[in-house]
């Protein structure tokens, strides 16, 4: 489809203007030919000779039935020449399908409309929260029903969701956990190396990996890989009316899908916590060994003296709520997807930045906390 | 359309998955101006065959030909020219969920060169208004509408550059009786003012009583019969004498006979 020729004429005869058209009235010459049909006067009679047009289609056409609408309006005519039969017939459907705009134009938002969604968006804050606490609700009952029937237990798919959650994992939280240490081993050195005070690094590593950072970055870790798996399992399966499925089959969706993937997160983070601890340790060492020449039994001296067990249950204490976190945004999330593809990606990304965010402010609770308490 | 060239002309086309051979020797010439409907079983390989023709797909043997030219021997230029006569509508309308109905469908619009904004704009909202949809629609986003409005707005983007063959996926299933003979007297009305050939791939009997001038059937890898459906009706092949004999198509032929 080349473009388009188009060519015009414009005449006066026998007291009617005339206006020939010849060539392709198209989508391709539409921007030509739209500032010639504007122009023409719309009060009066015009006649229009199509007689040598090659190609008329949808677009030619909502031309032409434009400026026919305009001259009716203001009291003119359009006179339609040398159009054959379906040329005729796609004038007709396309002046009847001319859209009509509604009336009223849309309304500026006024300073109701702004508070009417600063109250929606508060309340659907609240109700989120809600929300969170119904999924931990049902998990706690559910897990309490267990405790009591332990025949209840999915134990297959408990196992199955601790390989997935736990045992997989370890590769990249050690990995995370090990460069850590590195890291801080070489940033301490060289600024304890100022003062003289190299051998304090094994504090440094060692307060911060066991009481901050290595479970809280496992924790961050997880909820990237984990709260998207339970997201996007459960989000599917809702999307499938799957879960609908199960409860008409008289399966509780909490007790088995819930119960299951919190339950292997928890069993799992403070290990996994334990994981980095211990890597995050060894990597410290590793760094202190190469860049500051700590031998690796002056390291043990250093950290069994100087560093109290305190450090390590802070840390360990923190895995369990951390776990929870991330089962319940997790499984949460997956519980609002809807019935399109759309939102089961909307909901898998936001999964993982709600638990993401929540462990972070949960960590600086329990700094808060312990900071309080001075433990 | 007797005597003139075949737009859409297959010679031996063959599509295999791996063994599986979907299509072996496969010949049809569709006429312009004509609505053929295509039926077959499930896995005949009706929804491959619109994909082989409508370029998504390479089959392994066999000629195209769209428009009298040589489809896959054409260079990069002239596939994209093919392409812009041409107009598929996907199952579920396959819109682009980041953008509103009208953005959709001015998404071909905007390979016009010096096509200004507004009158692009214009020319989306007449053909969302041709395609029978409310003009507020055009504000809205896919996931806002029903399967039916999606279908719809899927034929308002598969329209958008007036083509002259549109592919129809499956445009009346999942839609209700109701919206399905709208949606059929809609693909006669276009195909009609518009001069539209269309090619529409479909399980509904109704549908294909309704709109399409002739049916082809695949079946044995092929294309075993073309004809009216009075021809499907003295066809002697089990496939084809159960689906057009069955209590479904005998209903549909009785509806059909009662409204003429």
């Amino acid at each position: 489809m080349a473009d388009g020729q188009l060519q015009f004429d414009e005449r006066e005869e026998t007291g009617t203007r005339v206006l020939y058209l010849k060539g392709d009235l198209s989508v391709q010459t539409l921007a030509r030919l739209e500032p010639i049909l504007a122009r023409q006067p719309a009060e009066t009679v015009l006649r229009l000779d199509l007689s040598e047009i090659e190609r008329l289609d949808t677009a030619g056409a909502w031309a032409i039935a434009q400026l026919e609408a305009r001259m009716q309006n203001a009291g003119g005519r359009l006179d339609l020449e040398g159009a054959d039969q379906p040329q005729r017939q796609l004038l007709e459907t396309v002046a009847k399908a001319l859209p009509q705009p509604p009336e009223d134009a849309p309304r500026r938002r006024s300073l109701t409309d702004r508070l009417d969604s600063l109250g929606r968006s508060t309340v659907a804050a609240g109700l989120f929260l809600a929300e969170l606490a119904h999924v931990l609700g049902l998990f706690l009952s559910r897990l309490g029903r267990t405790i009591v029937q332990p025949r209840r237990l999915r134990l297959t798919a408990l196992v199955a969701h601790c390989q997935d959650v736990g045992w997989r994992a370890i590769p990249i939280v050690a990995l995370m956990a090990f460069l850590i240490g590195v890291v801080l081993a070489f940033q301490g050195s060289v600024q304890l190396r100022q003062f003289g005070a190299e051998v304090f690094v094994v504090d440094l590593i060692a307060i911060s990996i066991l009481r901050e950072l290595g479970i809280l970055l496992t924790a961050i870790i997880v909820a990237g890989r984990t709260a998207s798996a339970f997201t996007a399992a459960i989000g599917s399966m809702k999307m499938r009316e799957e879960i609908d499925a199960m409860q008409t089959l008289g399966i509780d969706p909490a007790e088995a899908l819930f119960l299951p993937r919190i339950l292997a997160l928890l069993l799992m983070l403070p290990i996994l916590g334990l994981v980095a601890n211990v890597t995050g340790l060894f990597g410290g060492l590793v760094m202190s060994w190469i860049e500051l020449g700590i031998s690796p039994q002056m390291f043990f001296i250093r950290l069994i003296e100087g560093t109290s067990v305190n450090h390590a249950i802070v840390g360990m204490v923190k895995a369990p709520v951390f776990a929870i976190i991330i089962g319940v945004v997790g499984v949460h999330a997956g519980m609002k997807v809807q019935s399109n593809a759309e939102s089961l990606g909307r909901m898998t990304s936001a999964s993982v930045v709600t638990a993401i965010f929540a462990v972070i402010v949960a960590d600086a609770l329990f700094s808060i906390f312990f900071a309080r308490y001075g433990i | 359309m007797d005597g003139a060239d075949p737009i859409i002309r297959l010679r031996g086309v063959r599509n295999a998955f791996g063994p599986q051979v979907v299509h072996d020797e496969l010949d049809l010439d569709i006429y312009p101006g004509e609505i053929v409907g295509i039926v077959g079983g499930s896995g005949t390989g009706k929804s491959v065959l619109l994909r082989t023709i409508a370029g998504l797909r390479r089959p392994q043997a066999g000629r195209i030909e769209l428009f009298g030219q040589d489809a896959l021997a054409a260079s990069e230029a002239e596939r994209t020219e093919i392409d812009r006569r041409m107009g598929v509508m996907f199952q579920d309308g396959a819109l682009f969920s980041a953008l509103t109905v009208r953005e959709n469908v001015e998404v071909p619009l905007r390979a016009v060169t010096g096509l200004p904004a507004r009158l692009r704009r214009e020319l989306a909202d007449l053909k969302i208004s041709l395609s029978g949809l409310p003009y507020l629609a055009g504000d809205k986003y896919p996931s806002e509408l029903s399967g039916g409005m999606r279908k719809r707005a899927g034929l308002a983007r598969a329209l958008a550059l007036d083509p002259e063959i549109v592919f129809l996926d499956e445009p009346t299933a999942g839609l209700d009786p109701i919206g399905a003979s709208a949606f059929d007297s809609l693909i006669r009305k276009l195909s009609g003012t518009m001069g539209l050939t269309v090619f529409l791939v479909t399980h509904d009997l109704d549908t294909l009583h309704a709109t399409c001038d002739r049916i082809a059937v695949l079946a044995e890898k092929r294309v075993l019969v073309t004809g009216t459906m009075e021809d499907m009706l003295q066809v002697d092949h089990p496939w084809v004498r159960e689906y057009f004999h069955g209590p479904r198509a005998r209903a549909a032929l009785a509806t059909l006979e009662r409204t003429g």
